[in-house]
């Protein structure tokens, strides 16, 4: 009888065992289903370096292949290297599991991430500066190529914590046709506030509203554009302060309330983001604000003529900058450091960040790759691809705080509170203010 | 200690190791870290006592949140459970296409949650959805279901209704099998009309289910997230968020750890009255045959 | 008139109820351009598989998944057994008590804990593991529930009778307790197993790997990974395709599984 009770115990816990997969197969019990063999370990070559690489394609699709393909290739020209890309979702999803895998204690190698997430790893104790790969490697001249809007999220206290890849900032996207339709120059976008009121107006019809400015998921950066166009950032360099409640902002946000309900132009209530290239491309809207990594997507899928314009001004031009960058994580042996770097300095090579602008018409973050055939060419042959980088130079950093998780919540909330119609915009924005003045209050200590 | 003592524990072990490392003692873990401070700003966590418990009951969208929980429960739980008593009356009568309806009410179970927000996240989109076809075939205007706080929470009440009334149907199907012949016959001898039989006989002896059913409703109400990771992320304006759905931000997004473990808790304790409200208040009123 | 007014409605609702998944899959086959269209027409294409199936490793998903429900099932199915015996015929030093603590699951369920669970998986170094996903669902208090209802009902004369004949305490669950017991065991295992091949939430929080994903997880990542622009077509066909082996295993076999959930004992 006892042994039965010994027998039964080993049984249950050797199917835990074997249900866990990747756990190793323990010794096994006699009467049991021969476990599975452990699979015979690869033989270890000596100093091959794994890494694991965690990224996000937020065009989604086959652009997880060029992904791939790209860290395939890499991996061929260098064979003491083993890169292992890990598909992480969208930038929230990313953010999520590295975030996670810090907290683990098992963090990955290298990570494209957002750009923003920069205070916060900080406040993890998770990522490395690259300062002294930098300096060894490439030095001022590889780093000073890239174009400082996109560098402005990489760097505090004279420090440089990541480099740019995925980057994008927004651009006005306008249906040439439409415009033509009804009286308007097709080759002058709007170029003010005051114009994209009334361009919006006459383009406004049955079935197609003026605009569309996309307010689900990240509103912040959407109206980040509008603040910077009004004069000031949302956010002080240190990522210790935001200057959400001010005049300009509530005269910002008052036209985006005006555009749907007293103009009504655009849609009422919050505007999904990832509906709005469809609603351009099926002519349901004649202006949307959009990011320029849709830019291939519009090109490729217009049946009309579009344009792509700066934004419309106010004070001045203005759009954040947006996407990742590639971070390297701390904790990892110097062997890993010196892969990783070797990998992120392939990635950001002006001929593959040329590629990529074009596969996906995100920017290219350094200025040589302007200077490549293949990009000479193609902005030859399809100038609206100039109009981002362009605008660069009215471009600043995408919100990023301390605490960047909290802070751009409770901005969100009051930016969707006032869209919704269910707070006045100075209101929305005070509250706003308030909570994340007491969320970076331990931070200005 | 007797022998059958020790075998019934020996039995009980596996099951009780996992009940315990997956229940009870992350609990109590989560209880004790709710009383510190354990958020990104401060790498080491320090004993706040009752902190958290403060902040939270500062925290708008804390209370937010529980409103729309308890409007979200309001919202499904009656509402399927009636449908779900309805549609197993239906589909216990022998009828033609009974399999049909069944089947009908029963699938969205076995489609998971993350599915059924994709395809409803289409129904609900403006302009292209099937909702919005309907109402321009109709002559209406649009609805912007998700993008507009009053009617956010209707439309996902609708979905979840969609989703379990069908579930619930199969176990008060069950249920209806257990309650004899006899009962009806007896019933029909009196002349008794259908509306008074079900009243007298059926729902009556259904009462057991009736608690078993809502006991898994109400759960399922606090635990259903899934579909606003595809669907709104909470929003507009928090406008669809739910208590478990604010955790999972609180502890992964914003990785604020002590405010996660004091919500937590807060739900846990939730959940407890709840049940214990189910079954010492409502049981009473249950006649076991 | 009552009635057939009663019956009417309820095929209308049953109408009602299949049509979204009807229209999931009408989209999910037609060709990307005319997604959103309602025109009627009769051009189909598999190109939105094609190219789901090319954009995310869905093969892996599926066995990942499919590793993930089995592991669970089976060793929910011991655990239960014994404890259910135990529950329903033996009497013991803390019965009640132990009982109370299974029920307290029912009502916490591990969903709930999403975040004291991960810490406890952390510590245990079993984050992005399949093992660290199936875990906390290893006990399961409503199968020792359903079971114990069932074997509660099995009379103690056949025991008597295995035992005469000198059946050991296994042989006896295994010959006479699971075989009465079919009905239950089949009803648990369609719960546990919808239950699991649906969970989203904990995978998505504990995995990272492609290795360790399930379906659910890759399916809303690869959803949501449009920043272009809502791409209808793909994602339904990836819905349909994660909805597709079990719902058609559910409408094969729906009879056996909706009638041993009738004679289960679930009340």
């Amino acid at each position: 009888m006892r042994k039965m009770w010994r027998n039964m115990l080993l049984s249950v816990s050797s199917l835990a065992l074997a249900a866990g997969c990747s756990s190793a197969p323990t010794s096994s019990p006699q009467d049991q289903a021969k476990p599975v063999q452990a699979e015979a370990t690869a033989p270890k070559q000596e100093e091959k370096v794994d890494l694991t690489f965690f990224y996000p394609v937020a065009v989604g699709g086959p652009l997880t292949k060029i992904v791939d393909d790209m860290a395939e290739q890499f991996n061929q020209e260098h064979p003491n290297i083993q890169v292992k890309p890990v598909y992480t979702g969208s930038y929230q999803d990313t953010t999520t599991k590295i975030q996670a895998a810090v907290q683990g204690k098992n963090p990955p190698d290298v990570a494209v991430m957002l750009s923003t997430e920069l205070f916060t790893m900080l406040d993890m104790d998770a990522v490395l500066p690259l300062d002294d790969f930098i300096a060894k490697d490439g030095g001022s001249e590889y780093i000073n190529d890239f174009y400082p809007g996109f560098m402005a999220n990489s760097q505090t206290e004279g420090k440089t914590y990541s480099i740019p890849f995925q980057r994008s900032t927004i651009v006005l996207y306008y249906n040439k046709d439409a415009f033509r339709e009804v009286g308007l120059d097709p080759e002058k976008p709007p170029q003010n506030w005051d114009e994209l009121v009334e361009y919006s107006k006459k383009l406004k019809k049955d079935g197609r509203w003026g605009v569309e400015i996309p307010t689900s998921g990240f509103p912040y950066w959407m109206f980040q554009a509008f603040a910077l166009q009004n004069g000031k950032n949302l956010m002080s360099e240190d990522g210790k302060k935001v200057y959400f409640e001010t005049p300009e902002n509530v005269e910002a946000l008052q036209l985006w309330v005006d555009l749907a309900k007293k103009h009504q132009v655009m849609p009422e209530g919050v505007i999904e983001w990832a509906t709005v290239p469809s609603d351009f491309l099926e002519g349901k809207t004649a202006m949307m604000y959009h990011t320029t990594g849709n830019l291939t997507n519009v090109k490729s899928n217009a049946k009309f003529d579009f344009g792509v314009a700066y934004l419309p001004a106010k004070q001045n031009f203005g759009s954040p900058t947006g996407g990742g960058n590639f971070y390297m994580f701390k904790g990892i042996d110097e062997s890993k450091q010196e892969a990783s770097w070797k990998f992120i300095r392939w990635m950001t090579e002006p001929e593959r960040a040329a590629q990529w602008s074009i596969d996906t018409g995100y920017v290219a973050t350094r200025k040589s790759a302007y200077e490549t055939d293949k990009m000479k060419q193609y902005v030859t042959e399809f100038p609206a691809a100039a109009v981002a980088r362009d605008q660069l130079e009215f471009a600043h950093a995408e919100l990023s705080t301390h605490n960047n998780g909290k802070v751009s919540k409770a901005f969100n909330d009051a930016l969707q509170s006032a869209v919704t119609g269910q707070s006045e915009p100075a209101a929305a924005l005070k509250k706003a203010q308030e909570e994340a003045d007491k969320v970076l209050a331990p931070f200005n200590k | 200690m007797g022998k059958t003592n020790i075998y019934a524990w020996l039995l009980l072990l596996p099951s009780l190791i996992f009940l315990i490392l997956f229940t009870f003692y992350p609990v109590l873990k989560t209880l004790v870290l709710s009383f510190y401070q354990a958020d990104l700003g401060s790498p080491e966590p320090f004993f706040i006592g009752m902190e958290n418990y403060q902040r939270m009951m500062e925290d708008d969208v804390f209370w937010k949140v529980l409103k729309n929980n308890l409007w979200f429960a309001l919202g499904t739980v009656p509402t399927s459970m009636a449908l779900a008593l309805g549609m197993a009356l239906f589909a216990n009568k022998v009828l033609r296409g009974k399999g049909f309806v069944r089947t009908a009410f029963f699938y969205p179970t076995v489609v998971p949650m993350i599915a059924v927000a994709n395809i409803w996240l289409f129904i609900y989109t403006p302009e292209y959805g099937a909702i919005s076809q309907l109402l321009q075939w109709l002559g209406q205007g649009q609805i912007n279901w998700l993008g507009d706080q009053t009617f956010v929470m209707w439309a996902m009440v609708i979905m979840v209704i969609w989703k379990e009334a069908g579930y619930f149907m199969i176990f008060y199907l069950a249920g209806l099998q257990n309650i004899s012949e006899e009962m009806y016959e007896s019933a029909s001898m009196d002349g008794a009309k259908p509306w008074t039989v079900f009243r007298r006989v059926t729902f009556p002896l259904l009462m057991p289910t009736t608690l078993f059913v809502m006991v898994i409703a109400v759960t399922n109400s606090f635990k259903l997230v899934d579909h606003l990771v595809i669907m709104t992320k909470g929003g507009p304006d928090n406008a669809s968020n739910l208590l478990l759905y604010y955790i999972f931000e609180t502890a992964f997004s914003f990785w604020d750890q002590g405010m996660a473990s004091a919500l937590t808790i807060v739900m846990v304790v939730l959940l407890l009255l709840l049940a214990a409200f189910q079954f010492f208040g409502l049981d009473k009123k249950i006649h076991y045959n | 008139m009552l009635k057939r007014l009663s019956d009417a409605s309820m095929y209308i609702l049953a109408m009602l109820w299949i049509f979204p998944l009807l229209w999931g899959f009408w989209t999910a086959f037609r060709p990307r351009h005319m997604a959103t269209s309602w025109t009627f027409s009769f051009e189909f294409t598999l190109d939105n598989f094609a190219k789901v199936w090319a954009g995310a490793p869905f093969a892996q998903y599926y066995w990942n998944t499919f590793l993930i429900v089995t592991g669970i099932l089976i060793v929910q199915l011991v655990t239960a057994t014994l404890a259910a015996y135990a529950f329903a015929k033996m009497k013991f030093w803390g019965k009640d008590v132990l009982f109370l603590l299974f029920l307290v699951q029912l009502m916490v369920p591990a969903d709930i804990l999403l975040f004291p669970n991960y810490n406890v998986l952390r510590d245990l170094s079993l984050l992005d593991t399949k093992l660290g996903i199936m875990m906390p669902y290893f006990a399961s208090a409503f199968g020792i529930f359903l079971l114990r209802q069932t074997f509660k009902t099995i009379p103690h004369e056949l025991e008597e009778a295995a035992r005469m004949e000198g059946c050991s305490w296994w042989q006896i669950v295994w010959k006479v307790y699971v075989p009465l017991a079919r009905p239950t065991y089949v009803a648990f295992g369609l719960v546990s197993v919808s239950y699991h091949w649906n969970n989203f939430m904990w995978p998505l929080i504990i995995t990272n790997s492609i290795e360790n994903r399930p379906l659910t997880v890759g399916l809303a990542i690869f959803a949501q990974s449009f920043e272009t622009g809502a791409q209808w077509a793909e994602v339904t066909a990836a819905t349909t395709m994660v909805i597709m082996p079990l719902l058609l295993a559910f409408l094969l076999f729906q009879r056996q599984f909706l009638n041993s959930f009738m004679h289960s004992g679930i009340k």
